[in-house]
């Protein structure tokens, strides 16, 4: 199980909101269907990209169930996110071929140049980091992904450069 | 729209004439390794410039290109040769040239496709010889592969249905629909001696029979495209270079069980085997060849897709039903198995990708050819994702029963820059760790189970002599502790203690009597686990304990790590004629470890180092090292 906590985001730059009449429309649509709770979530995290946490409360409400099993549902499934995703979204793989090649070394570079930990976005709302486990591109290892984009061969030292160039249009 | 088996085979008949008119066909391979490596460009390259030449190009077979004799210019899916990527093949004569860049198209047009001429800077050249080898089919890496699953991957243009019809699609199940009945179907499968693909092996027909045997009104096929283990990328390949030979055999598994809706559940991670799947099941409703009342025939099948959250149990069948139903992904106890009551309650049959993707042909060619391939107790072919530090890596199909030595030295053409071979990994974190002693065991379901070893889903890393066994281990089992969902007891705790144990020796922290814990404890965990998580969580541990015993005798007798990969087990030293002296990692050592004189070469004093990497990084002129 993976462990999810939420940090205060209110800080973060650029991080998209869901309003009350929205969320409400959601849960409209799927109250009463047994596999609501996750469809609400799925529904509304393909919107946002991450589930804030008074929405929690409004979907227990919504539903009629204790919170309790809305974050059992949110922190089970590895691919819902509690905070925010930065402009760019960093995966690094840590899968095992990228692994055997050195993937945590990237890792914990990219840690170190962000200052973030793996989950975390960086307080300007720019890049976010996870560790994830095999692209698929396993014969280009290492590997990381940024939106959507893999770069192969990644080294340690190539990071900085990697970052900057995904500034540039 | 089709509606009759007769308009079938007129439109069949016209996409394979249409195909036939066709001068040359480019093949820009659209994988995920090769996208990563730039080949839509390549594509757009293609495109663009024969276009400007003042030739007939189209994109899918039907395109009207304004020409007699046109060009196409496809993407395909995976060829599997990701790592020589982007890789272009070029049809009719299957020539195939790799590492293409945008630069390259001009003079592949010009001299290939104008004027018949080979570049032959882009053909691949025999290692050994350095001779340039010509078309795909030679080359040492796909010389010994047999692709039936993978038949079209590489071939066709996934996201054109009438590319896949004009190459024999959708002939199975029109020919089912109208000559076979539903028992003519599982004996024909169960003839094949297709056993599953997703892990365990089991008999594909046998499973259907139970399925065909439970009475309800309703019942499902669900596709397993999960796919986990963590560098594994078979499924991914099948779905995203040939996503209607998923949707066919679907349905002929529907036909045969009697369902009329299949699940088609897909790794949130693979965005791209998504789309095409979603295009391919609306290109193949509109063709009438999928939803209701097929070809007039009575039957109908629909499919949805769905979208997995991310959490590796969910590959396993119970937990699988459980996400789709939209409860939280966790396995519960069988029987009941799903084939009686599964999704909602009604039978489901659940099948991998793989096993799916082999019924289209085993109909057409018939249980008997299947079993041309392949050993006795495991016919047919296998896919594999061969990676780690062999020269060759890629995806890869053969007959089962080949030995390991052939896949690693032949196909893979043996360990790169010249490292000694030293063990494989193969099934990913249920599988377990072989030694150049298996070298000459065959790939099949029993002879890997014998020696604590499984297929798995066909994960297979080879490693050199610089890999550490315990370091290997504690991997998988950071992976299965990370991914247990918490249901049982000896899975969620288990798990934790023996990664704790793993860490402890990687540190030199352990002492002998752990490695006996460790071993115990793996032990209690396979026995007392609920779900296949659970008990084959430890493969990894126990097969490197049993044949890579001295390794971790090694970590907790003498404190050394003999592959020299756990930096806490190894000795910082500067080496005495490579220092000038410069100071720089005296400066940035934070434990004031390093001294010397300056434009003296230093020394390192390892009673106080931390073995925190930090000079090694920062010399300049590569003269620390570890040992
Ligand atoms: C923890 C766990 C993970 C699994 N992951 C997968 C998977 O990713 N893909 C898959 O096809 N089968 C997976 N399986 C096996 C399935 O439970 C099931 O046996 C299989 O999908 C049946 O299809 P088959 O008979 O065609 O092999 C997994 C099993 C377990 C216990
Ligand atoms: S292990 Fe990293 S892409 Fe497969």
């Amino acid at each position: 199980m993976n462990e999810k906590h939420y940090q205060c985001n209110c800080s973060l730059a650029g991080a998209k909101k869901l309003d009350e009449q929205a969320v409400d429309k959601i849960l409209q649509k799927h109250r009463g269907k047994p596999d609501a709770l996750l469809q609400v979530l799925l529904e509304m995290h393909s919107l946002i990209d991450y589930i804030p946490e008074n929405i929690v409360f409004q979907i227990a409400e919504g539903l009629d169930i204790p919170p309790a099993d809305v974050f059992g549902m949110l922190t089970y499934y590895p691919s819902f996110k509690t905070a925010p995703p930065g402009k760019y979204k960093i995966s690094v793989c840590l899968g095992t071929n990228c692994y055997l090649r050195g993937s945590s070394r990237i890792l914990e570079r990219l840690c170190q140049v962000l200052n973030i930990e793996p989950g975390d976005t960086t307080p300007d709302g720019k890049f976010s980091l996870e560790a994830v486990r095999c692209l698929g591109a396993c014969a280009l290892s290492p590997v990381i992904m940024i939106n959507e984009v893999v770069y192969p061969q990644v080294e340690p030292q190539k990071i900085p450069d990697i970052l900057i160039s995904c500034e540039k249009p | 729209m089709i509606k009759t088996r007769q308009e079938y085979t007129t439109y069949q008949t016209k996409l394979k004439a249409e195909l036939a008119r066709e001068k040359m066909r480019v093949l820009v391979c659209a994988g995920t390794g090769c996208v990563a490596n730039g080949s839509l460009t390549v594509y757009e390259a293609f495109e663009q410039k024969i276009k400007a030449k003042g030739l007939p190009v189209k994109a899918q077979l039907l395109e009207e290109a304004g020409g007699h004799e046109p060009y196409a210019v496809n993407i395909s899916g995976c060829h599997g040769f990701c790592q020589m990527g982007p890789l272009v093949r070029i049809e009719p004569s299957g020539v195939f040239y790799h590492h293409v860049k945008p630069g390259d198209v001009d003079e592949i047009i010009e001299k290939h496709i104008l004027n018949n001429q080979l570049v032959e800077r882009l053909l691949y050249h025999h290692p050994a010889t350095g001779q340039a080898v010509t078309t795909q089919d030679q080359i040492p890496f796909y010389q010994k592969q047999t692709r039936v699953a993978l038949e079209h991957c590489g071939r066709i243009n996934p996201d054109d249905i009438n590319d896949y019809i004009a190459h024999g699609g959708y002939k199975a199940i029109t020919e089912i629909l109208f000559e076979k009945t539903p028992e003519q179907i599982i004996d024909e499968v169960l003839a094949s001696g297709l056993r599953g693909r997703g892990g365990g092996g089991f008999p594909t027909g046998k499973k259907w029979q139970f399925a065909r045997a439970a009475t309800s009104d309703k019942k499902y096929i669900i596709c397993n495209g999960d796919e986990g283990d963590p560098g594994a990328f078979m499924d991914r390949s099948v779905m995203e270079g040939d996503p209607h030979r998923v949707l066919e055999g679907m349905m002929i598994a529907g036909y045969a069980i009697g369902a009329d809706e299949g699940y088609i559940y897909v790794r949130a991670e693979y965005p791209l085997a998504v789309k095409r799947l979603k295009r391919a099941v609306v290109a193949a409703e509109e063709m009438g060849l999928l939803g209701y009342n097929i070809l007039g025939t009575g039957f109908s099948f629909k499919i949805n897709i769905k979208e997995g959250a991310g959490a590796f149990v969910c590959g396993e069948e119970t937990a699988l039903i459980a996400s789709i139903e939209g409860q939280r992904g966790m396995p519960r106890p069988r029987p009941p198995f799903p084939a009686n009551k599964g999704l909602w309650g009604c039978p489901t049959i659940i099948n991998n990708v793989e096993t799916l993707a082999n019924l289209p042909p085993i109909i057409i060619n018939g249980g008997q050819w299947f079993r041309g391939f392949g050993t006795a107790g495991s016919p047919g072919t296998k896919t594999f994702a061969l990676a780690g530090q062999v020269a060759h890596t890629g995806l890869v199909e053969i007959p089962m029963g080949m030995s390991l030595r052939e896949m690693v030295f032949e196909i893979g053409g043996g360990l790169r820059d010249g490292k000694q071979f030293k063990a494989v990994q193969i099934g990913g974190p249920s599988g377990g760790c072989l030694t150049e002693a298996h070298l000459d065991l065959p790939l099949d379901y029993e002879a890997l189970k014998q020696v604590g070893a499984m297929i798995g889903s066909g994960g297979l890393v080879v490693m050199g002599q610089d890999t550490c066994m315990v370091e290997v281990a504690k991997f998988f089992m950071g992976f299965v502790q990370n991914e247990s969902c918490g249901k049982c007891v000896p899975c969620r705790e288990g798990t934790r203690r023996m990664l704790e144990l793993l860490t402890k020796i990687t540190r030199g922290q352990a002492g002998e009597e752990d490695l006996a814990l460790l071993e115990e404890l793996a032990l209690v965990v396979q026995d007392g686990s609920l779900c296949g998580l659970g008990k084959t969580a430890p493969n990894p541990v126990l097969t490197t304990l049993r044949y890579f015993r001295h390794e971790y005798e090694a970590h907790v007798r003498d404190k050394k790590c003999p592959a020299g990969v756990c930096k806490a087990l190894q000795d910082y030293y500067i080496n005495q004629e490579k220092c000038k002296g410069c100071g720089l990692c005296a400066k940035v050592c934070p434990a004031e470890a390093i001294a010397g004189a300056k434009k003296e070469p230093h020394a390192i004093d390892t009673a106080r180092c931390l073995k925190c990497g930090t000079c090694i990084e920062k010399c300049k002129f590569n003269a620390i090292y570890t040992a």
